[in-house]
């Protein structure tokens, strides 16, 4: 009678996961189209001059990004909370913060990966000069997994509520301003042909400090909902 | 120790805290108003004018304490906060959640005389200066701990939760705060230093340390009756509260009949 | 010297003076009571009485506001105590949009596996054989709640936390549950059901716990003769 293994556990959450997001695939294309939208509105309201663009392209694609992976973190626990299956988690023998780092990297990769992947047709959108590409996409991949683990430990606060959304927004947001401002701030200094080395140090140093502690605070925030 | 004395001492501490915050409340807010108006009244009509910003300098009055007061409450709102999460002490949760709305109010009335001050200076009712951005975001912060308080049902849990929400907060602001300088030095914007470069001058100081200690006292007399009101609202099923409801019951009909 | 070995075991669980309150407000206990290896007792009470509480408490969900809870004679932290303990709750932790099967292999990685079952047998016992590939939501209540007591077959807990195991069964269904019980106790399990009385356990003689708020929650034995410890079993 001896317990699994947490290697054993972690990989049958992540096959269990990413096997539920399979079975509704349609639903994990939501954040990629709401991004593809939101981009595609501000030329409306812009203007189509391509200068005009240029000029706000990399902060737009932040910010849309930002907000489709904000959409989708209410998410995160909604549905095992709904079932109890979060309760088997919290009871599960292996430590509560390692299981929950699995389903924030599941998240990560059905709604930010995608989101970085459609990043190139969103910058042909907004005419986004081909050299400051490599860097977006840099960016975005150091930002989203941050963006993923902040808003756990939100989303882990707000858990206990029937209805969270604007408040989990409100709570997300403030945290999240640096993330943005270096993300979309080095985009710029490299449009504008300066040196963006240090704000991608920066999420750099963030991110591996997220990725300690996000999990480990996500865990502590679930058992204060769900006490 | 007797265990029932213990176990009342354990208990007892709300009550015993309702009535000590309850001696200190009146003589603190008769501090702050005296100090408050000394202050101003120092600030306003006893200081000179600027030699460069003329009268509107005056501002700095009102601001700079509340700016100061913004800071200062997050800092005693995280300490009750950590407290309250490590040793589940009932009153620094109460604590912690009375003051969120008194720095929410403190970093309102920043952002407020910010922007009015900025008028006269930069032309412009706002701008994205490094400090003041720097404050909206701390207000969002606030806004989001008062929020999540009051979303939660359960009144210990969700003080729990918005605790655990403000301590997060405490990492964020240095990262939020050195964000906002890069971001602004990137963008070249003007950056005028509110404070000066050039010392300020006693007869401008006095006035301005006397706000200082004015706010101080205005909040913590603010937050005895806060978290005084809170925790009868808390503890309304215990003894001690329905003694109080029934003795200013009775006064009432006395004062009435 | 095997009888003062016997004598000096511990009970499977134990709880002392263990009480849970809610803002202030009790919402039961102080409890004491112990469960020996090998025992099934009954937790009765009218709804708002605390039994699901009562076991959430004993899963480790929620910490006791006083009290505290042994296991093998062992004051258990969180973390500890939970792999020992199977809970059953109102909601069963299963997902809807995958097979029978893909649920409990997900129950087996992440509580682990007793040795001699496997998925497919678990399923094939609680009356499910054929069913593995079906996706759950396309099941009945009560194959539903089939498959939650599979999943209790599949993990090594030797203590079962049951709530309300009856609820949505039709009486085969009932005697399912009374065997898995019998079977756990025989194997040195033990189990903890709550019911509001309406089926109760039947083989054996169930120890019951009586909870009910104000009276002053105490441990009644109720069942015929049935002394704490020590005489379901050996």
């Amino acid at each position: 009678m001896k317990p699994g293994t947490t290697s054993a556990a972690c990989a049958a959450l992540l096959r269990r996961d990413l096997a539920l997001i399979w079975r509704r695939r349609g639903d994990a294309l939501n954040p990629l189209l709401f991004a593809v939208i939101v981009v595609a509105l501000f030329p409306f309201a812009l203007g189509p001059e391509a200068q005009v663009l240029e000029r706000i392209a990399a902060g737009t694609i932040f910010v849309a990004v930002l907000l489709a992976s904000l959409l989708s973190l209410d998410n995160l626990f909604r549905s095992d909370l709904d079932d109890g299956s979060l309760e088997q988690l919290v009871l599960s023998p292996h430590p509560l913060s390692l299981l929950l780092a699995c389903k924030i990297a599941v998240h990560w990769l059905t709604t930010a990966l995608p989101l970085i992947a459609i990043a190139p047709l969103l910058s042909v959108f907004l005419h986004l000069p081909d050299t400051v590409l490599p860097v977006l996409l840099g960016t975005l991949a150091l930002a989203t997994p941050l963006l993923s683990l902040i808003g756990a430990i939100c989303v882990a606060l707000t858990a206990g509520m029937r209805r969270s959304g604007m408040l989990l927004t409100l709570i997300v947001l403030p945290l999240i301003v640096p993330v943005l401002i270096f993300g979309a701030g080095a985009c710029n200094a490299a449009q504008a042909g300066l040196p963006y080395g240090a704000p991608l140090l920066w999420l750099g140093a963030w991110l591996t400090l997220a990725l300690v502690l996000a999990p480990l605070a996500t865990a502590a925030a679930l058992k204060i909902s769900l006490t | 120790m007797n265990p029932l004395v213990l176990w009342f001492h354990k208990l007892g501490s709300p009550p015993y805290f309702y009535r000590l915050a309850g001696r200190f409340q009146p003589w603190l807010y008769a501090l702050a108003l005296i100090t408050g108006a000394v202050g101003l009244y120092g600030g306003l009509f006893i200081a000179p004018a600027d030699y460069q910003q003329g009268d509107s300098f005056r501002m700095i009055y009102v601001h700079v304490p509340c700016a100061w007061m913004s800071l200062f409450v997050y800092v005693f709102m995280a300490a009750n906060a950590f407290v309250a999460l490590v040793w589940r002490i009932k009153l620094s949760e109460t604590l912690a959640m009375a003051s969120a709305p008194i720095g929410a109010a403190f970093t309102f009335i920043t952002l407020v005389t910010g922007s009015l001050w900025g008028k006269p200076m930069w032309g412009t009712w706002w701008t994205w200066d490094a400090r003041l951005t720097s404050e909206l975001v701390l207000l969002f912060l606030y806004l989001g701990v008062i929020g999540l308080y009051h979303a939660i049902e359960d009144t210990r849990q969700a003080a729990r939760a918005a605790a655990f929400l403000a301590l997060i907060g405490v990492v964020n602001l240095p990262i939020v705060h050195y964000s906002v300088v890069w971001w602004n030095t990137l963008h070249q914007a003007q950056t005028v230093s509110l404070m000066g470069q050039s010392k300020i001058s006693s007869s401008m100081l006095w006035p301005l340390l006397t706000m200082a200690f004015a706010t101080h006292v205005y909040f913590f007399a603010s937050l005895l009756a806060r978290s005084r009101a809170a925790l009868l609202a808390l503890e309304s099923g215990k003894d001690w509260v329905r003694e109080i409801a029934l003795r200013e019951s009775a006064q009432e009909a006395r004062a009435h009949g | 010297m095997p009888a003062i070995d016997l004598v000096d075991t511990p009970p499977l669980l134990a709880a002392h003076c263990l009480a849970y309150a809610r803002n202030e407000e009790p919402i039961f206990g102080p409890l004491d009571f112990s469960l020996a290896a090998g025992e099934v007792v009954l937790i009765e009470g009218d709804n708002g009485s605390g039994k699901t509480t009562l076991l959430k408490v004993l899963s480790g969900l929620l910490e006791p506001t006083s009290g505290e809870v042994l296991l093998n004679g062992v004051h258990l932290t969180l973390a500890k105590l939970s792999h020992q303990v199977a809970l059953l709750g109102h909601l069963a932790g299963i997902k809807m949009e995958l097979s029978t099967l893909q649920n409990l292999r997900f129950a087996v990685g992440l509580g682990g596996i007793r040795p001699g079952i496997t998925p497919p047998l678990a399923l094939a016992s609680v009356g499910l054989a054929g069913y593995e590939d079906q996706p759950v939501r396309l099941l009945s209540a009560g194959q539903k709640k089939r498959v939650a007591l599979a999943r209790l077959l599949l993990v090594p807990a030797a203590l079962w936390l049951l709530d309300e195991p009856y609820a949505n069964l039709d009486r085969e269904g009932i005697e399912l549950v009374n065997r898995l019980l019998t079977t756990h106790a025989q194997r040195g399990g033990a189990a903890l059901i709550t019911s509001h009385g309406a089926y109760a356990y039947t083989s054996g003689t169930p120890r019951k716990i009586a909870l009910n708020p104000g009276t002053g929650n105490r441990e009644s034995a109720i069942g015929p003769k049935s002394t704490p410890t020590k005489d379901a079993s050996a």
